[in-house]
C-alpha cells in the first residue's frame, strides 16, 4: 500500500505530461482528416443511425422489457455500446502500448504506468464526446429529459477505475506473454456478449435461470452497463448497493493491477 | 564534491529465449503460477563490479567496444535500468542525451513535441515558454516548428532532440553517441554547448566512439571491455590503452587473414580479389615476408607516426648477377600509394647465392587511416619476374587523425596576426 501511495504521488507530479499526451493522442489521431474533431461526434452518430436503420426498420424487436419499439431497442444499445466502447478499447490499445512506445521507456525516465492511463483517459475522452449523441437521441426517442442522469458521473467514475486497473494488468503482462493480447481480444467478445449489452437481465429466458442471472451478477461490466441503462434510458435510480460493490471491486483491481505493474516495471525496459 | 557515485554496480541481463517462455507459459496456467513463467534461463553480465566517482564541473569519458557496457551504465545513471547489485548516487538535476528525439510523436508539430518532450525530460510548462524561441533557434527549425514531426529529415529531428535536452540546463549531462548523427556545421555547435557547460563547472558524463572527441572534452576516461572496468585514468593513457587493445584484436584478424591470403596463392586458386597472387619462375624465391615496427615487433596494425621494417627472406636456386629487389604499397581501392626497388634507385646488383635476407626500413609510414596491401617482388632489370607476390600481405593504419586522402605529409600550420582562429586544445599528456 505504501508503494502505491508514493507511485500515486509521483504519477501526480506527472499530470501535466498526462494532460500533453492526451491531447496528443487525440490530436494526432484526426491530424490529416478533414473532418477533424467532428469525427468524434459522427463516429457515434453513424453508429446510432445504423442501428435505428437495422433494428428500426429490419429486425424489428418487440421485447416488453423497450416498451414493444423496435427504436428504443436501437437506443438501448447504444446507451450500453457507447460504454463498452471505451473500455474494450482502452484494454485492446493497453495490451500494445508499452511495446510501441518502447523506445521512450528505454531511454527517458518517468512513471511508465503514465502511458496506459493516458491510453485509458484518451479513450474516455472520445467516449465523452460520444455523450452528447446519446443524450440528443434519448431526448428525441423518450421525448423527456430525466433528472438521473445527474448520476451518470458516478457510473463514468466506477468504470474509470475499473478499466485503469484491469489496463494496467493487461499492459505489464503483455510485456511477458505477447499471447495476452490474443487472448484479450477473444476475452472481450465474450465478455460484451457476458454483459447486458444488446439484452437486459429482465429477459425472461434470464430470470428463468438462476445460474445466468448468478454469472451476470459477478460480472462488474453488467453493474456498470446497468447504470448507464438506468441513468439514462430507463430513467431510474442507480442500484446504489450493486454500484458501491462493483466500485469496491474495480478499486481492489486497481491495486492488484498497480502492484503487478510495479513488480514487473524494472523488466520493461529490457523486455519491450 | 562527488556528484556521481558509482559503487560496485553489478548488472545482470536476463535473457528469455521464447520458446522457453512458450512452453512455461502453457504450464503455468497448469500450476496457476504466471509470475514463476517470468523466469530468465540464460544470464548476461552486462557490468561487473564498476566503481566510480565523478567530482562536481569534470568531464569523465567512458570508452570501450561495442557491446561493452557503456549504455547500460548511463541508463543504470539516469535511472531507467537498475543494477543488480552495488548502488548509483547522484546529486542534481540529470539530463541525458542518449537518443534525441526519443518520444517524439510524427503526426504532431515540432512544437507541441517540443513541449511534451521538454516535460518529459523534467521541464515545467513555463520554463519551456521562456526556453522555447531559444530551443527553436538552436535548432535551426524557425521555419518547420509548426510543420508535423514526421516531415522533418532525420537531422532536423536530431538538431531539435539535442536542443531540448540541452536548453533543460541540468546540472549533470549525460551524452552518449549523440553526435554521431549530426552534419557539419551542427556538430562545432553542439561542442560549443558543451564547452560551455564545462565554463559554468557543470558535470558531464560522456560515452563515445569518437575518440579524439573524448580526449578534447575529458578529464578523465574510464575504459570498459566486456562490462569490466580496464582502467580510469586521463584521457590519453586510457585511449592509448584502449587502442593498443583493438590493435591487438585486429592483430589477430590480420593474422587469420594473412594466412588465408597465402594458402590460397600457394594452391594458386584465384583469390576473391583478382590483384592477389603470385608469378614467376622462382629461380630466386621469397620465402617469407615479415612486417616489423622498428622495434622488431612483428605486427600488422600500425600508426601513422610509427616506421616498418619490411624483412624478405628469399633463397637463389643457383648464383644469379641480374636481380631487383622491390615493394609496393597500396590501398583498399587498389591505388599505388608508393613503389620503390633497388633499380630506380640505383643499386648495382652484382649476385645473389643461397639463402639471404633483405630489409627495407621505412622511417615513418605517414598514412591515413585504412587498410593497405603491400606487393614484394624480385625481377630482372627488364622486368622478367623471378618471384611477384602481389597484394598479399596486408596491414592497417588506426590512427586519431581525421585527414582524408592517400598520404599524410608531415605539416604544421601558422597564421599571420591579422587571422584570428584557435588551436585546438592542447592534447593532456
Amino acid at each position: 500500500m505504501f508503494h502505491l501511495f508514493k507511485n500515486l504521488k509521483n504519477v501526480y507530479k506527472y499530470r501535466v505530461l498526462i494532460q500533453n499526451l492526451v491531447s496528443r493522442e487525440l490530436k494526432a489521431r484526426y491530424r490529416g482528416t478533414i473532418l477533424g474533431f467532428l469525427w468524434s461526434f459522427f463516429n457515434p452518430l453513424l453508429l446510432m443511425i445504423v442501428y435505428t436503420i437495422v433494428f428500426g426498420l429490419i429486425i424489428r424487436p418487440r421485447d416488453p422489457a423497450f416498451g414493444g419499439s423496435p427504436l428504443m431497442y436501437a437506443l438501448y444499445l447504444f446507451c450500453g455500446v457507447l460504454p463498452w466502447t471505451w473500455f474494450s478499447s482502452s484494454s485492446l490499445e493497453s495490451a500494445n502500448v508499452l511495446m510501441v512506445q518502447g523506445n521512450l521507456i528505454k531511454k527517458i525516465l518517468f512513471p511508465v504506468e503514465i502511458l496506459p492511463i493516458v491510453v485509458v483517459t484518451s479513450n474516455f475522452v472520445h467516449f465523452v464526446f460520444g455523450l452528447p449523441i446519446l443524450f440528443l437521441f434519448a431526448m428525441i426517442m423518450l421525448k423527456k429529459f430525466t433528472v438521473y442522469i445527474l448520476f451518470l458521473p458516478l457510473v463514468i467514475l466506477v468504470q474509470f477505475v475499473f478499466s485503469l486497473g484491469f489496463a494496467l494488468i493487461v499492459s505489464s503482462l503483455t510485456v511477458h506473454f505477447r499471447d495476452v493480447k490474443d487472448i484479450l481480444a477473444n476475452l472481450l467478445t465474450f465478455w460484451f456478449f457476458a454483459s447486458p449489452i444488446i439484452y437486459t437481465v429482465k429477459f425472461e429466458s434470464i430470470q428463468k435461470h438462476k445460474w445466468l442471472q448468478v454469472m451476470l451478477d459477478i460480472n462488474p461490466m453488467t453493474h456498470i452497463m446497468q447504470g448507464y441503462q438506468n441513468c439514462v434510458f430507463f430513467g431510474e435510480m442507480i442500484r446504489w448497493r450493486r454500484l458501491g460493490v462493483t466500485l469496491l471491486v474495480s478499486l481492489v483491481l486497481f491495486v492488484i493491477g498497480y502492484a503487478i505493474f510495479d513488480k514487473l516495471r524494472d523488466s520493461f525496459p529490457e523486455e519491450v | 564534491m562527488v556528484v556521481i557515485d558509482v559503487d560496485n554496480v553489478t548488472r545482470i541481463y536476463q535473457k528469455y529465449s521464447t520458446r522457453h517462455r512458450f512452453k512455461t507459459f502453457k504450464s503455468s496456467f497448469v500450476k496457476g503460477d504466471l509470475f514463476k513463467a517470468i523466469k530468465p534461463d540464460e544470464l548476461v553480465t552486462a557490468l561487473d563490479k564498476v566503481n566510480f566517482q565523478v567530482h562536481e564541473g569534470t568531464a569523465f569519458g567512458v570508452i570501450g567496444e561495442n557491446g561493452s557496457g557503456k549504455s547500460t551504465l548511463l541508463k543504470i545513471i539516469t535511472g531507467i535500468a537498475k543494477p543488480t547489485s552495488g548502488k548509483v548516487s547522484v546529486q542534481g538535476k540529470v539530463s541525458a542525451l542518449i537518443e534525441l528525439g526519443a518520444g517524439f510523436h510524427p503526426e504532431i508539430s515540432g512544437r507541441e513535441n517540443v513541449f511534451i518532450n521538454g516535460i518529459m525530460l523534467g521541464l515545467s510548462k513555463k520554463e519551456i515558454i521562456k526556453k522555447f524561441d531559444d530551443i527553436v533557434r538552436f535548432a535551426q527549425l524557425e521555419d518547420f516548428i509548426d510543420a508535423p514531426v514526421k516531415t522533418y529529415s532525420s537531422g532536423m529531428y536530431m538538431r531539435l532532440g539535442f536542443s531540448i535536452a540541452i536548453n533543460v540546463n541540468p546540472d549533470i549531462l549525460l551524452i552518449d553517441e549523440v553526435l554521431a548523427v549530426g552534419d557539419a556545421s551542427f556538430v562545432p555547435k553542439c561542442l560549443d554547448r558543451i564547452d560551455d557547460f564545462r565554463r559554468r563547472k557543470k558535470t558531464i558524463l560522456f560515452v563515445s566512439h569518437d575518440l579524439a572527441t573524448v580526449e578534447k572534452i575529458c578529464d578523465r576516461v574510464l575504459w570498459l571491455k566486456e562490462g569490466r572496468m580496464q582502467m580510469i585514468a586521463e584521457p590519453k593513457r586510457a585511449i592509448d590503452a584502449y587502442l593498443q587493445d583493438i590493435a591487438e584484436m585486429q592483430e589477430e584478424d590480420f593474422e587469420y587473414r594473412q594466412k588465408a591470403i597465402e594458402n590460397a596463392v600457394e594452391k594458386e586458386e584465384e583469390g576473391e580479389d583478382r590483384r592477389q597472387g603470385r608469378w614467376g619462375k622462382k629461380e630466386i624465391e621469397i620465402t617469407k615476408v615479415r612486417m616489423k615496427n622498428l622495434e622488431g615487433k612483428e605486427k600488422h596494425v600500425f600508426s601513422p607516426d610509427e616506421g616498418m621494417d619490411i624483412e624478405i627472406d628469399v633463397v637463389a636456386k643457383s648464383r644469379i648477377k641480374d636481380f631487383v629487389f622491390g615493394i609496393g604499397i597500396f590501398n583498399s581501392q587498389g591505388i599505388s600509394c608508393y613503389g620503390t626497388n633497388t633499380n630506380s634507385e640505383e643499386f648495382k646488383p652484382l649476385f645473389i647465392e643461397g639463402k639471404g635476407k633483405i630489409v627495407c626500413r621505412l622511417e615513418k609510414l605517414n598514412l591515413i587511416n585504412g587498410t593497405y596491401y603491400l606487393d614484394v617482388a624480385i625481377h630482372k632489370i627488364d622486368g622478367y619476374p623471378y618471384d611477384y607476390h602481389s597484394n598479399m600481405y596486408t596491414f592497417m593504419i588506426s590512427s586519431l587523425y581525421k585527414d582524408v586522402g592517400v598520404f599524410r605529409p608531415e605539416h604544421s600550420w601558422s597564421f599571420s596576426p591579422a587571422i584570428k582562429i584557435k588551436p585546438a586544445p592542447p592534447k593532456k599528456e
